[in-house]
C-alpha cells in the first residue's frame, strides 16, 4: 500500500505541532488586535476552503456531464455570475466587515506610554505618564491587562520592527521617526516579543518577555519601580559595586544608582528580570557572568566589549550583585 | 423612427472616447481619495473628520459611472441587428463599444467603491 504524502510525514507532524506554543503565537493571541487578526484569518481560511471546494465540485459536475448538456449560454451566465458578481459581492462584504478591525484603537494622552527603542541587538524601554518622570528599562515589557496602552516605537542605529505576536501586528521601528501602536491585553500572563526586521548579525536573538499583568499588580510595580535604588550593606553588595566601577561598566549600564550611562540596557532591576540578554538566556548567575565574560560567544556582534581578563569568581561577584537588584527592591 | 420621437440617451453615441469615461472617472476619484487624505492629514492629521466632501465626491463619481453604463446598456440593445455582433460593420462596432463601456462601468464602480470605503471607514494617517 502506496502512503500518501501527509501519512509519510506522520512522524514529523508531533514535531511541527510542538512549534506551536501559546507563548509567542498569532494563534494564540492575548490582545485584542491579535484575537480580531486571529478570527480574520480564520473566516477567510474557512471560506477560501469552501470556495475552492465548490470549484472542484462545479469542475467535476462540468467533467461528467453527458454531451450536449451543457450549452454555451449557460456557461457564459455561470461565468458572469460566479466569475464576477460572487467574488465582487464577497469582496466588498469582507472589505466592510474587516475594516473596523483596522481601525486603530482610540488612545488619549492619560494613558500609559511605553517608549521602546530598537537597538542592535536589544530594547531599551522607558514607561511615561503623564507629568512624570520616566521609568527605564530593557529587554522586558510590563503591560496592564485591561487598559489601552501606547507604544511609541524608534530606533538609533538601523530599522528594526517591534512584534509580540499574541498582542498585535509587527510595526517598523524606524531611525528619526516615532511610530505609534495601541494595544490592549486581554489576559495576563508571560509572552514574548522579537525583532521582525533583519537588523545585523544577531537579529535573531534579538527578543524580549512580555509580561501581562493585573492592573492592580502593575501599579504596584512601576511605584516600586520609581523608587531609587539605595545601597545595601553587605560585603557582596560592596565588591559588586567596586568592580562595577573599576571595569567602568557604569559608562555604558545604569545600574542601581551608579552614574548612569546609556549605552547598554538599563540593568537597574535586572534581577527582576526573565531572561538575559534580549530573551535569549535563563538570567541565572552563572549566565550573567558567562555573557559578561563574553558575550559574543551568546550574542555575534553584540555591542558590549569582552570581560575575559575578569577572573570567574569576580565575574560571578557582578552577576549575584546585579540579581540582587530590583529583585530586593521590590521586596521592600 | 424620426429622431425626434428617439429618446435623448438613443441619440447619444458611444464612441471610443465615451468607453474611457469610466475607467477616467475612476482615476480621477483615485487621485482625489489621495489628494484629500495627504491635504487633511497635513492640515488636522486625521482624515476622517470631515468626509462630507469626499463623500459627495464618490457619489458623484459613481453616479457619472452607472450614467454612462446605463447608456451604454441601452445601446446594446439597439433593436435591430441580430447576434453576432463581430464584424466590421458600423452597428457591430457600435454594440462592440457600447458592452465594453458597460463592462468598464462595471469594473471602475467597483473600484471607485474600493477605494472609497478604506478612506471614509480608517481615518488613520499612518
Ligand atoms: C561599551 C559599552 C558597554 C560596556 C563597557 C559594558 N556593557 Fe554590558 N552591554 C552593553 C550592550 C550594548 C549590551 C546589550 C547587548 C545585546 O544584548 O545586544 C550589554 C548587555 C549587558 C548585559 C545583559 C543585559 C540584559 O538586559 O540582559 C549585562 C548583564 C551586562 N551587559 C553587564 C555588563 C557588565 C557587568 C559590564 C562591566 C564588566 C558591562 N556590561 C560593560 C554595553 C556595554
Ligand atoms: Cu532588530
Amino acid at each position: 500500500m502506496r502512503r500518501s504524502v501527509a501519512g509519510k510525514f506522520l512522524p514529523l507532524w508531533p514535531l511541527m505541532l510542538a512549534g506551536c506554543n501559546r507563548h509567542q503565537s498569532a494563534l494564540a493571541p492575548f490582545g485584542l488586535e491579535a484575537r480580531s487578526t486571529l478570527s480574520l484569518t480564520v473566516v477567510l481560511a474557512a471560506g477560501g476552503l469552501v470556495i475552492a471546494l465548490g470549484v472542484a465540485v462545479i469542475y467535476a459536475i462540468a467533467a461528467r456531464a453527458p454531451e450536449g448538456r451543457l450549452t454555451h449560454e449557460r456557461g457564459m451566465r455561470l461565468v458572469l455570475w460566479l466569475g464576477a458578481v460572487f467574488p465582487t459581492v464577497v469582496l466588498t462584504a469582507l472589505l466592510i466587515w474587516s475594516l473596523p478591525a483596522m481601525r486603530p484603537l482610540p488612545a488619549t494622552g492619560q494613558d500609559l506610554h511605553i517608549r521602546v527603542e530598537g537597538e542592535q541587538f536589544w530594547w531599551r524601554v522607558a514607561y511615561r505618564e503623564a507629568g512624570r518622570d520616566p521609568v527605564l528599562s530593557a529587554n522586558e515589557i510590563r503591560l496592564p491587562v485591561g487598559r489601552t496602552v501606547v507604544f511609541e516605537l524608534t530606533a538609533t542605529d538601523v530599522v528594526h520592527s517591534f512584534w509580540i505576536p499574541g498582542l498585535a501586528g509587527k510595526m517598523d521601528m524606524i531611525p528619526g521617526r516615532t511610530n505609534r501602536l495601541v494595544v490592549k491585553a486581554e489576559k495576563p500572563g508571560r509572552y514574548r516579543g522579537v525583532c521582525a526586521e533583519f537588523c545585523g548579525l544577531s537579529h535573531a536573538l534579538m527578543a524580549f518577555d512580555v509580561i501581562a499583568m493585573e492592573p492592580a499588580a502593575f501599579d504596584e510595580w512601576l511605584a516600586v519601580a520609581r523608587i531609587p535604588p539605595r545601597p545595601t550593606d553587605s560585603a557582596i553588595y560592596h565588591r559588586g559595586e567596586m568592580l562595577f566601577a573599576r571595569e567602568g561598566c557604569g559608562s555604558c549600564h545604569a545600574a542601581r544608582g551608579t552614574p548612569s550611562g546609556e549605552i547598554g540596557p538599563d540593568l537597574t532591576r535586572y534581577g527582576e528580570r526573565l531572561t538575559l540578554g534580549a530573551g535569549i538566556l535563563a538570567p541565572t548567575p552563572g549566565n550573567t557572568a558567562a555573557f559578561i565574560r563574553d558575550p559574543h560567544r551568546f550574542k555575534p556582534g553584540a555591542r558590549m566589549p569582552a570581560y575575559r581578563h575578569l577572573r570567574q569568581d569576580e565575574a560571578l561577584a557582578l552577576a549575584v550583585w546585579l540579581k540582587q537588584s530590583g529583585a530586593q527592591e521590590a521586596k521592600r | 423612427m424620426s429622431d425626434k420621437r428617439r429618446k435623448w440617451h438613443e441619440r447619444l453615441q458611444v464612441t471610443l472616447w465615451t468607453l474611457i469615461v469610466p475607467p477616467t472617472v475612476w482615476a480621477v476619484h483615485f487621485l482625489f481619495a489621495y489628494l484629500w487624505a495627504a491635504v487633511s492629514c497635513a492640515k488636522t492629521g486625521f482624515f476622517a473628520e470631515f468626509p462630507t466632501l469626499f463623500t459627495a465626491g464618490t457619489v458623484l463619481a459613481l453616479a457619472t459611472i452607472s450614467l454612462s453604463g446605463w447608456i451604454a446598456h441601452r445601446q446594446t440593445r439597439l433593436r435591430g441587428d441580430p447576434p453576432p455582433h463581430e464584424r466590421g460593420t458600423d452597428i457591430d462596432r457600435l454594440r462592440f463599444l457600447a458592452k465594453s463601456t458597460l463592462l468598464l462601468a462595471g469594473l471602475s464602480f467597483v473600484g471607485v467603491l474600493f477605494t472609497a470605503l478604506p478612506v471614509v471607514f480608517i481615518g488613520d494617517c499612518r
